[in-house]
Order: structure tokens, then sequence, then C-alpha cells
């Protein structure tokens, strides 16, 4: 099937993009097709740029979402809220809480109505339309957007944000990664980052898009983050793979290569992660009873397909089990979002889903699992709504420039090599390995010292300089060193926030730390690229309004 | 990680470039898509899901399949029947029922809820151990 009548698809051309929308949507995950979705309902022109394919990159395609999903009939929502704010260790909004189960609600129902295949009653007690299977979901998302009249510009990353006069961000540039890297440019009344987290290209299902990019350009603007302290959240997956889906570990036993059981019960993450610190450590997934079997498989094909595909029957044979992270993807620090509709600190600039910081309501713990997935979709909704009304007649103040700076632009070429530095002193490769090798180990990042952190920032700080100075674009399609940078940024902001809270608090694990200190109940902002800086965020606010 | 494009099965449609969110295929001219960067593919199997022929087998292994490894020889992996297993699972294709109307991860989320660990009554009295699982 050859033949040259055929018309192929490297003959087809770059989606021409507008030079202006009303609102520009970064990201085409959950978070960015709700935003799109809520800015096209105001009546917005909207376009949505994803560094992927919108309906298949990110998170939630690959990995599905159950949802925080509580009828608001008696006292559950409150009793959920309740709950939250205790696992999460007391940093959470009530009012954004009971916000996002409305939201999600509604917004499920909205899915109901546009075709998503719910379970059939007949099977159940009633319609349960709390879990969305990913590449159903985001098929779906991609199909309404594109409805909604939204321009859809895929396999094209945001590289920067532009910002003019006043400091307000009034559009972003990246590239069309499937050819040669075309530039692209888009001005906006307003910039949704949906971007997702970042999992540091650590291969945890679906993050490998995951990489930061949306934080990094924010930073460079001038945005704060929070909670990047709860950053290391690891999943399970098998050791020949990187399925990180953790639902059915639910059923495991554990135990060691000679094959003496482990007292670990079910999930219990902490102690999982203890014991495979000290060795090899091996699954089974023998406690599920045969007759719930297939209905497991129906549930998570995902997570059963590879074993099929390795020959392993995991409910009889042992296989061993490794943690993967997966950064704040499944963590909860980002960019924060103190504004009505998700606002960052930045005018014309909202942030949502993994992006931004989920600390609202799931505190330090992981939203994995339920809350993640309702906070896309109603921070999603927020911002897109708040975007479009912002937006409304605003115009650039003077001339917008480019913020855009490590990995993009390094300093010594924008000096002319002066200095006789090598502009090529660096590669994306080697950048992203020396990061990895600081935040993968869970030695280093899950279980934290106040010394292991110190000696992880004294190879990430030089290691930013060296990106600032010398990282530039590679002639591979794609934004590699953006990439890179923009892991280091994080890596940074994680350990300086770990270190700003010498205590141990839901996912933050101090080992010279271990209790939880009551006075330390409040949240760190962290800001700055060259300089980071950390402060409760109850004094960073009253700075603020000073 | 992407091991095989099948030759016999591949109608150049151009999907799997479209869709794969690490962009590891190249389309050509003259030939079916070609695996252009299989050091990118993040095994998540959705140019599996897209592709309308059953074309494409994804390894499980987080890295590149061994020489010699079934899991790259087209001829044991069409044996085995593992073209289209994702596809066949998840219901895409004409005539099949979409896989989610089967969805049980009600019974497994409820189920996890009634293992949660007592919760701490006060603030500041737990400790980080004490984390309650997740999926
Ligand atoms: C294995 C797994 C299972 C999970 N299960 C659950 C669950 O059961 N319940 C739950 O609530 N949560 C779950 N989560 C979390 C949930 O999937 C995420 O919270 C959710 O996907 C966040 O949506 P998002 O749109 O912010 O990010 P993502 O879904 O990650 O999407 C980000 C998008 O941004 C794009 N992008 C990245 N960089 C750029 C750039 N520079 N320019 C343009 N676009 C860019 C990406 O290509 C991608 O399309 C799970 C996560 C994982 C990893
Ligand atoms: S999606 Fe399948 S049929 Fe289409 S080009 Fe790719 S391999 Fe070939
Ligand atoms: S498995 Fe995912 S990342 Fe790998 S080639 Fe297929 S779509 Fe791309």
């Amino acid at each position: 099937m050859t033949g040259p009548e055929r018309v192929r698809r490297s003959a087809r051309r770059p989606v021409a993009v507008p030079p202006r929308v009303d609102v520009l949507v970064l990201g085409g995950g959950p978070a960015g097709t709700w935003a799109a979705l809520a800015a096209a309902a105001e009546g917005a022109t909207v376009a949505l740029v994803d560094k992927g394919w919108c309906g298949t990159s990110g998170a939630a395609a690959a990995g599905g979402n159950n949802l925080w999903f509580v009828p608001p009939e008696g006292d559950a929502r409150e009793r959920a809220i309740d709950t939250r704010t205790r696992e999460g260790g007391f940093l959470t909004d009530p009012g954004r809480m009971a916000a996002a189960m409305a939201r999600t609600w509604d917004a499920v129902h909205e899915l109901a109505a546009a075709g998503y295949p719910f379970p059939a009653d007949q099977h159940g007690p009633g319609r349960y339309l709390g879990s969305l299977q990913g590449p159903e979901y985001m098929r779906l998302q991609r199909r309404r957007v594109r409805r909604a009249g939204v321009l859809v510009v895929d396999q094209s990353p945001a590289t920067e944000l532009l910002h003019d006069d006043d400091g307000a961000v009034v559009g972003a540039a990246g590239v069309h990664r499937q050819h040669g890297n075309a530039p692209w440019t888009i001005g906006a009344g307003a910039v949704v980052v949906a971007t997702g987290g970042c999992a540091f290209l650590s291969g945890a299902l679906g993050c490998n898009v995951d990489t930061g990019d949306g934080a990094l350009m924010a930073a460079e603007v001038g945005a704060e983050l929070s909670g990047m302290e709860f950053s290391n959240q690891y999943g399970t997956a098998p050791a020949f793979g990187a399925e990180t889906k953790g639902l059915m570990y639910q059923f495991a036993t554990y135990s060691r290569a000679d094959g003496t059981e482990l007292d670990i019960g079910g999930m219990g993450r902490p102690a999982l992660q203890r014991a495979m610190v000290e060795g090899p450590v091996y699954a089974r997934l023998d406690r599920a009873e045969p007759e719930l079997h297939q209905k497991m498989r129906w549930s998570q094909p995902n997570f059963f397909l590879p074993f099929d595909k390795m020959g392993i029957d995991p409910f009889r044979e042992r296989f061993g089990v490794r943690a993967v992270l997966e950064g704040t993807v499944r963590g909860t620090g980002g960019i924060a979002v103190p504004g009505e509709g998700c606002a960052t600190t930045v005018p014309g600039l909202f942030a949502a889903g993994d992006a931004a910081s989920r600390e609202d309501i799931t505190g330090g713990i992981t939203g994995g699992g339920s809350h993640n997935g309702a906070w896309a979709i109603s921070s999603g909704s927020w911002a897109g709504a708040a975007a479009a009304r912002s937006a409304v007649g605003r115009r650039p103040v003077g001339t917008p420039r480019p913020a855009g700076r490590a990995g993009l632009r390094p300093a010594t070429t924008a000096r002319g090599e002066a200095a006789g530095v090598d502009a090529a002193g660096v590669v994306a490769a080697g950048v992203v390995a020396a990061v990895q090798s600081r935040v993968l180990p869970l030695e280093l990042n899950r279980f934290r010292t106040g010394a292991g952190l110190r000696e992880s920032l004294a190879v990430l700080d030089p290691l930013w300089e060296e990106v600032v100075d010398s990282l530039a674009p590679a002639d591979r399609p794609g934004t590699h060193s953006r990439q890179a940078a923009a892991m280091v940024a994080h890596a940074r902001w994680m350990y300086r926030a770990a270190l700003a809270r010498p205590e141990s608090r839901a996912m933050h694990v101090r080992d010279d730390h271990p209790g939880t200190d009551p006075a330390q109940a409040r949240r760190l902002r962290v800001w700055g690229l060259d300089e980071v800086t950390v402060a409760p965020a109850s004094a960073r606010e009253a700075v603020i309004a000073s | 990680m992407i091991e095989v494009i099948s030759e016999a099965r591949c109608i150049d449609c151009g999907i799997c470039v479209d869709v794969c969110p690490t962009n590891v295929f190249d389309a050509d001219e003259h030939a079916h898509p070609s695996i252009a960067r299989q050091s990118d593919c993040q095994t998540c199997f959705l140019c599996e899901a897209h592709c309308p022929t059953d074309a494409l087998f994804v390894s499980p292994l987080s890295g590149p399949a061994p020489e010699g490894s079934p899991l790259r020889d087209e001829e044991s992996l069409a044996r085995e029947g593992r073209f289209g297993e994702y596809r066949g699972w998840i219901g895409w294709g004409h005539g099949r029922t979409p896989g989610s109307r089967n969805d049980r991860n009600q019974v497994f989320t409820l189920r996890l809820r009634a293992l949660r660990p007592p919760e701490p009554a006060a603030p500041g009295s737990t400790t980080a151990e004490k984390e309650g699982p997740r999926p």
C-alpha cells in the first residue's frame, strides 16, 4: 500500500494559527479541554495548543480517572471535606472543595449527555458516573472542544509566554514539532496554563509529556508556586514496565526474592517504599477473590494489558515491583492560584489542573485516584470562564515581549559568546540525567533529610546556572532543552520548599523530622528562578497586599 | 515501548503519527510510518488504541525489547493474538461495544475506602507514615 496516489501524511501542513484570540489554552488534557469549553461558552474565541495530541496526551488519557464524585444529598459532601481536611494535613480550603465537588458532579452529567458510554443501568444498583476511562474520556473531550468552535493545534508545544509593558501576559509562542519546529505566536487577552504537572520523564504512565513546562513559563513572568514540597508522589509499577495505575494493588501481598512475605497491607505506600529501598520487592494480587477478576479487568484493562503481553498471571504469579516518580502529577504542588477563577499572581495568566497547586482540595496528600481529576475539571472550567471574562477588551500595553530564557535563549549566545564559553556546553539529555539522579531515587526524594536536600541542591543550583548559560535548543523535533530546563527548575523549587518544612506532613517525609508540627499547618509559597525564595503563604500575601 | 509496525496490516492512514503524545513516529512519503524515536515512547498504548487496522504492537517493557525477543517478532505476536488487544478491551472498532460499559471501578474505590486506616483525631497528631492508601 505504498502507491503514490495516496495523499500521505507528511504532505499535510501545520494548522494555520490566528495572530490573536481572546483566550489561549496551553495543554489539551482534562484541565485544558474543560477550560476551552468554558471559555467558548462565554462567547470567547479560543485556541488550544498541545505538545502532543489533544485526546491522547497527558496523564488522564493514558491512565483514566476515578473521580471525587460525591452526591449532593445528605451530608456526604461535608463528610468528604472533613475527611480530606484531616488526611491532607490541614492545608485545604473548604470553600473550593465544596465548589469542586459541585462542579464535578455537573460536569460528569454533561459528559453523560454528550454521549460518554457509562455503564448501563442493568449492571448494577444504578448508573455510576464516577469513573472515566482515559481513551474514551479524552476522545470525547476532543470532539466536544472542536464542536464548540475551539481551534485545536496539536503537536505544537508552547515554549514561552509573551508579556507587555505592564507585566501582564498577552499571549504565547511555541513550535510545530512535526514541521521542522516552525515557530508559532498567538496573542491573547488571557492565557490558561493547563500543561499538567512535572513527572521528570520518569516514564510513569502517560506522564512523559508532563515536564513542568507551564510552571517554568509562568515563573518567568513572575508567577508564584505553592505546595512544591508535596511533589514526591511515586506510583507502583511492575518492575519490567512503567504502568503506574495503583488501585488494583489493594489486592496485593508483597514478598522478598526468597519468598518471605512482607507485612505490608494492600497499598500501604510508605511501608512498601521503605521496603523497596532495602531490596527488591515482589507482588501478587492474590487477595482478589476469583469472582472479582473479570470485573477488575474490565475496569482497568490497561492495568492488565502489560501482564497479558508478558504472559504473567498477576493473580497467581509473583512479579517484581518498583516505585516510579510521578512528581507533581500525583503530588499537589504547582502554580499558586489564589485568585477568583484560578487566577495566578500575574495579570492575564490563569492556571488549571496539575499545572496549578491542588492544595485547596487535597492538601499535602496525593489527589490521584479522585481529587486530581475533579480538580482538573473544576479548575479548568473556572479558569476558562474567568479568562474569557477578563479578556474582554484587553489589549497589550506597549510591545509584547517573549519571556523565555533557560533552555531557549542561552545567555552565552545572547552575549555573542564573547566570554569564549562553549555554547554547546550542556545538552538536554545530560541535564535530564543529572536531575533524575537527584529526584528519582526513593532514598533522596521520598525519604528526605536536611543534609540530603542540601547535597542535592549543591548539584542542582550550579546545573541551573549551566542551563541558563549554555543549554540551547537542538535540531531535534520538539523542545527537549526547554523540558530539561523546566525539570531543573522544579527540582530546585521542590527541594527548597522541602528544606523550609522541617517536619513530616502528608506525603512530605523528613526522616530528620519525623513528627508533624502543628505550628507548620500552613502553606509555603515558592518563587524565582535564579534566586529561589520560600515563604509562608500568609506572610507572602501580606507583602503583596502592602 | 513501541516495537512493531506490521507492514502487512498498515494502510498508511497516518493516525499513529498524529496521535502519539511523544512524537515517536515519522511519516514517510514512500513507505509506512517509521518508529523514528523509540526512546521517546512512554508505553501508553494509545497508538494501539487508535490504529484502525491493529497494525501496531507496543511491548510492555519500559525499555527496548532485547534482540531475539518474541516481543519484537511480528509472526509470533500475530500467532499469540497480540495485535489489537487493547482495542478489543476498550471496544473500539466497528460493531464493538465500548469497554467502559463494563467499568466496575466503583467496586474497587468503595472497597478501598472501607480498608482505610482510622483517621487521626486532631490537627498535628498525624505522622506522614500513617498516610492513607490511595490509587
Ligand atoms: C497513572 C495515573 C492514574 C491516575 N488516576 C487518577 C484517578 O483515578 N483519579 C484522579 O482523580 N486522578 C488520577 N490521576 C491524575 C489525573 O490523571 C490528573 O490529575 C489529570 O490528568 C490532570 O489533568 P491535566 O489536564 O492538568 O494534565 P494532563 O492530563 O497531564 O494533560 C496535560 C496536557 O498538557 C500538554 N502539555 C504539556 N506541556 C505542554 C506545552 N509546553 N505546550 C502545550 N501543551 C503541553 C500535554 O501534552 C497534555 O496533553 C492519575 C494520574 C496517573 C499518572
Ligand atoms: S495508525 Fe495504523 S494503519 Fe495508520 S499509519 Fe499508523 S500503523 Fe498504519
Ligand atoms: S505507546 Fe504511546 S508513546 Fe509509545 S508510540 Fe504508542 S502512542 Fe507513542
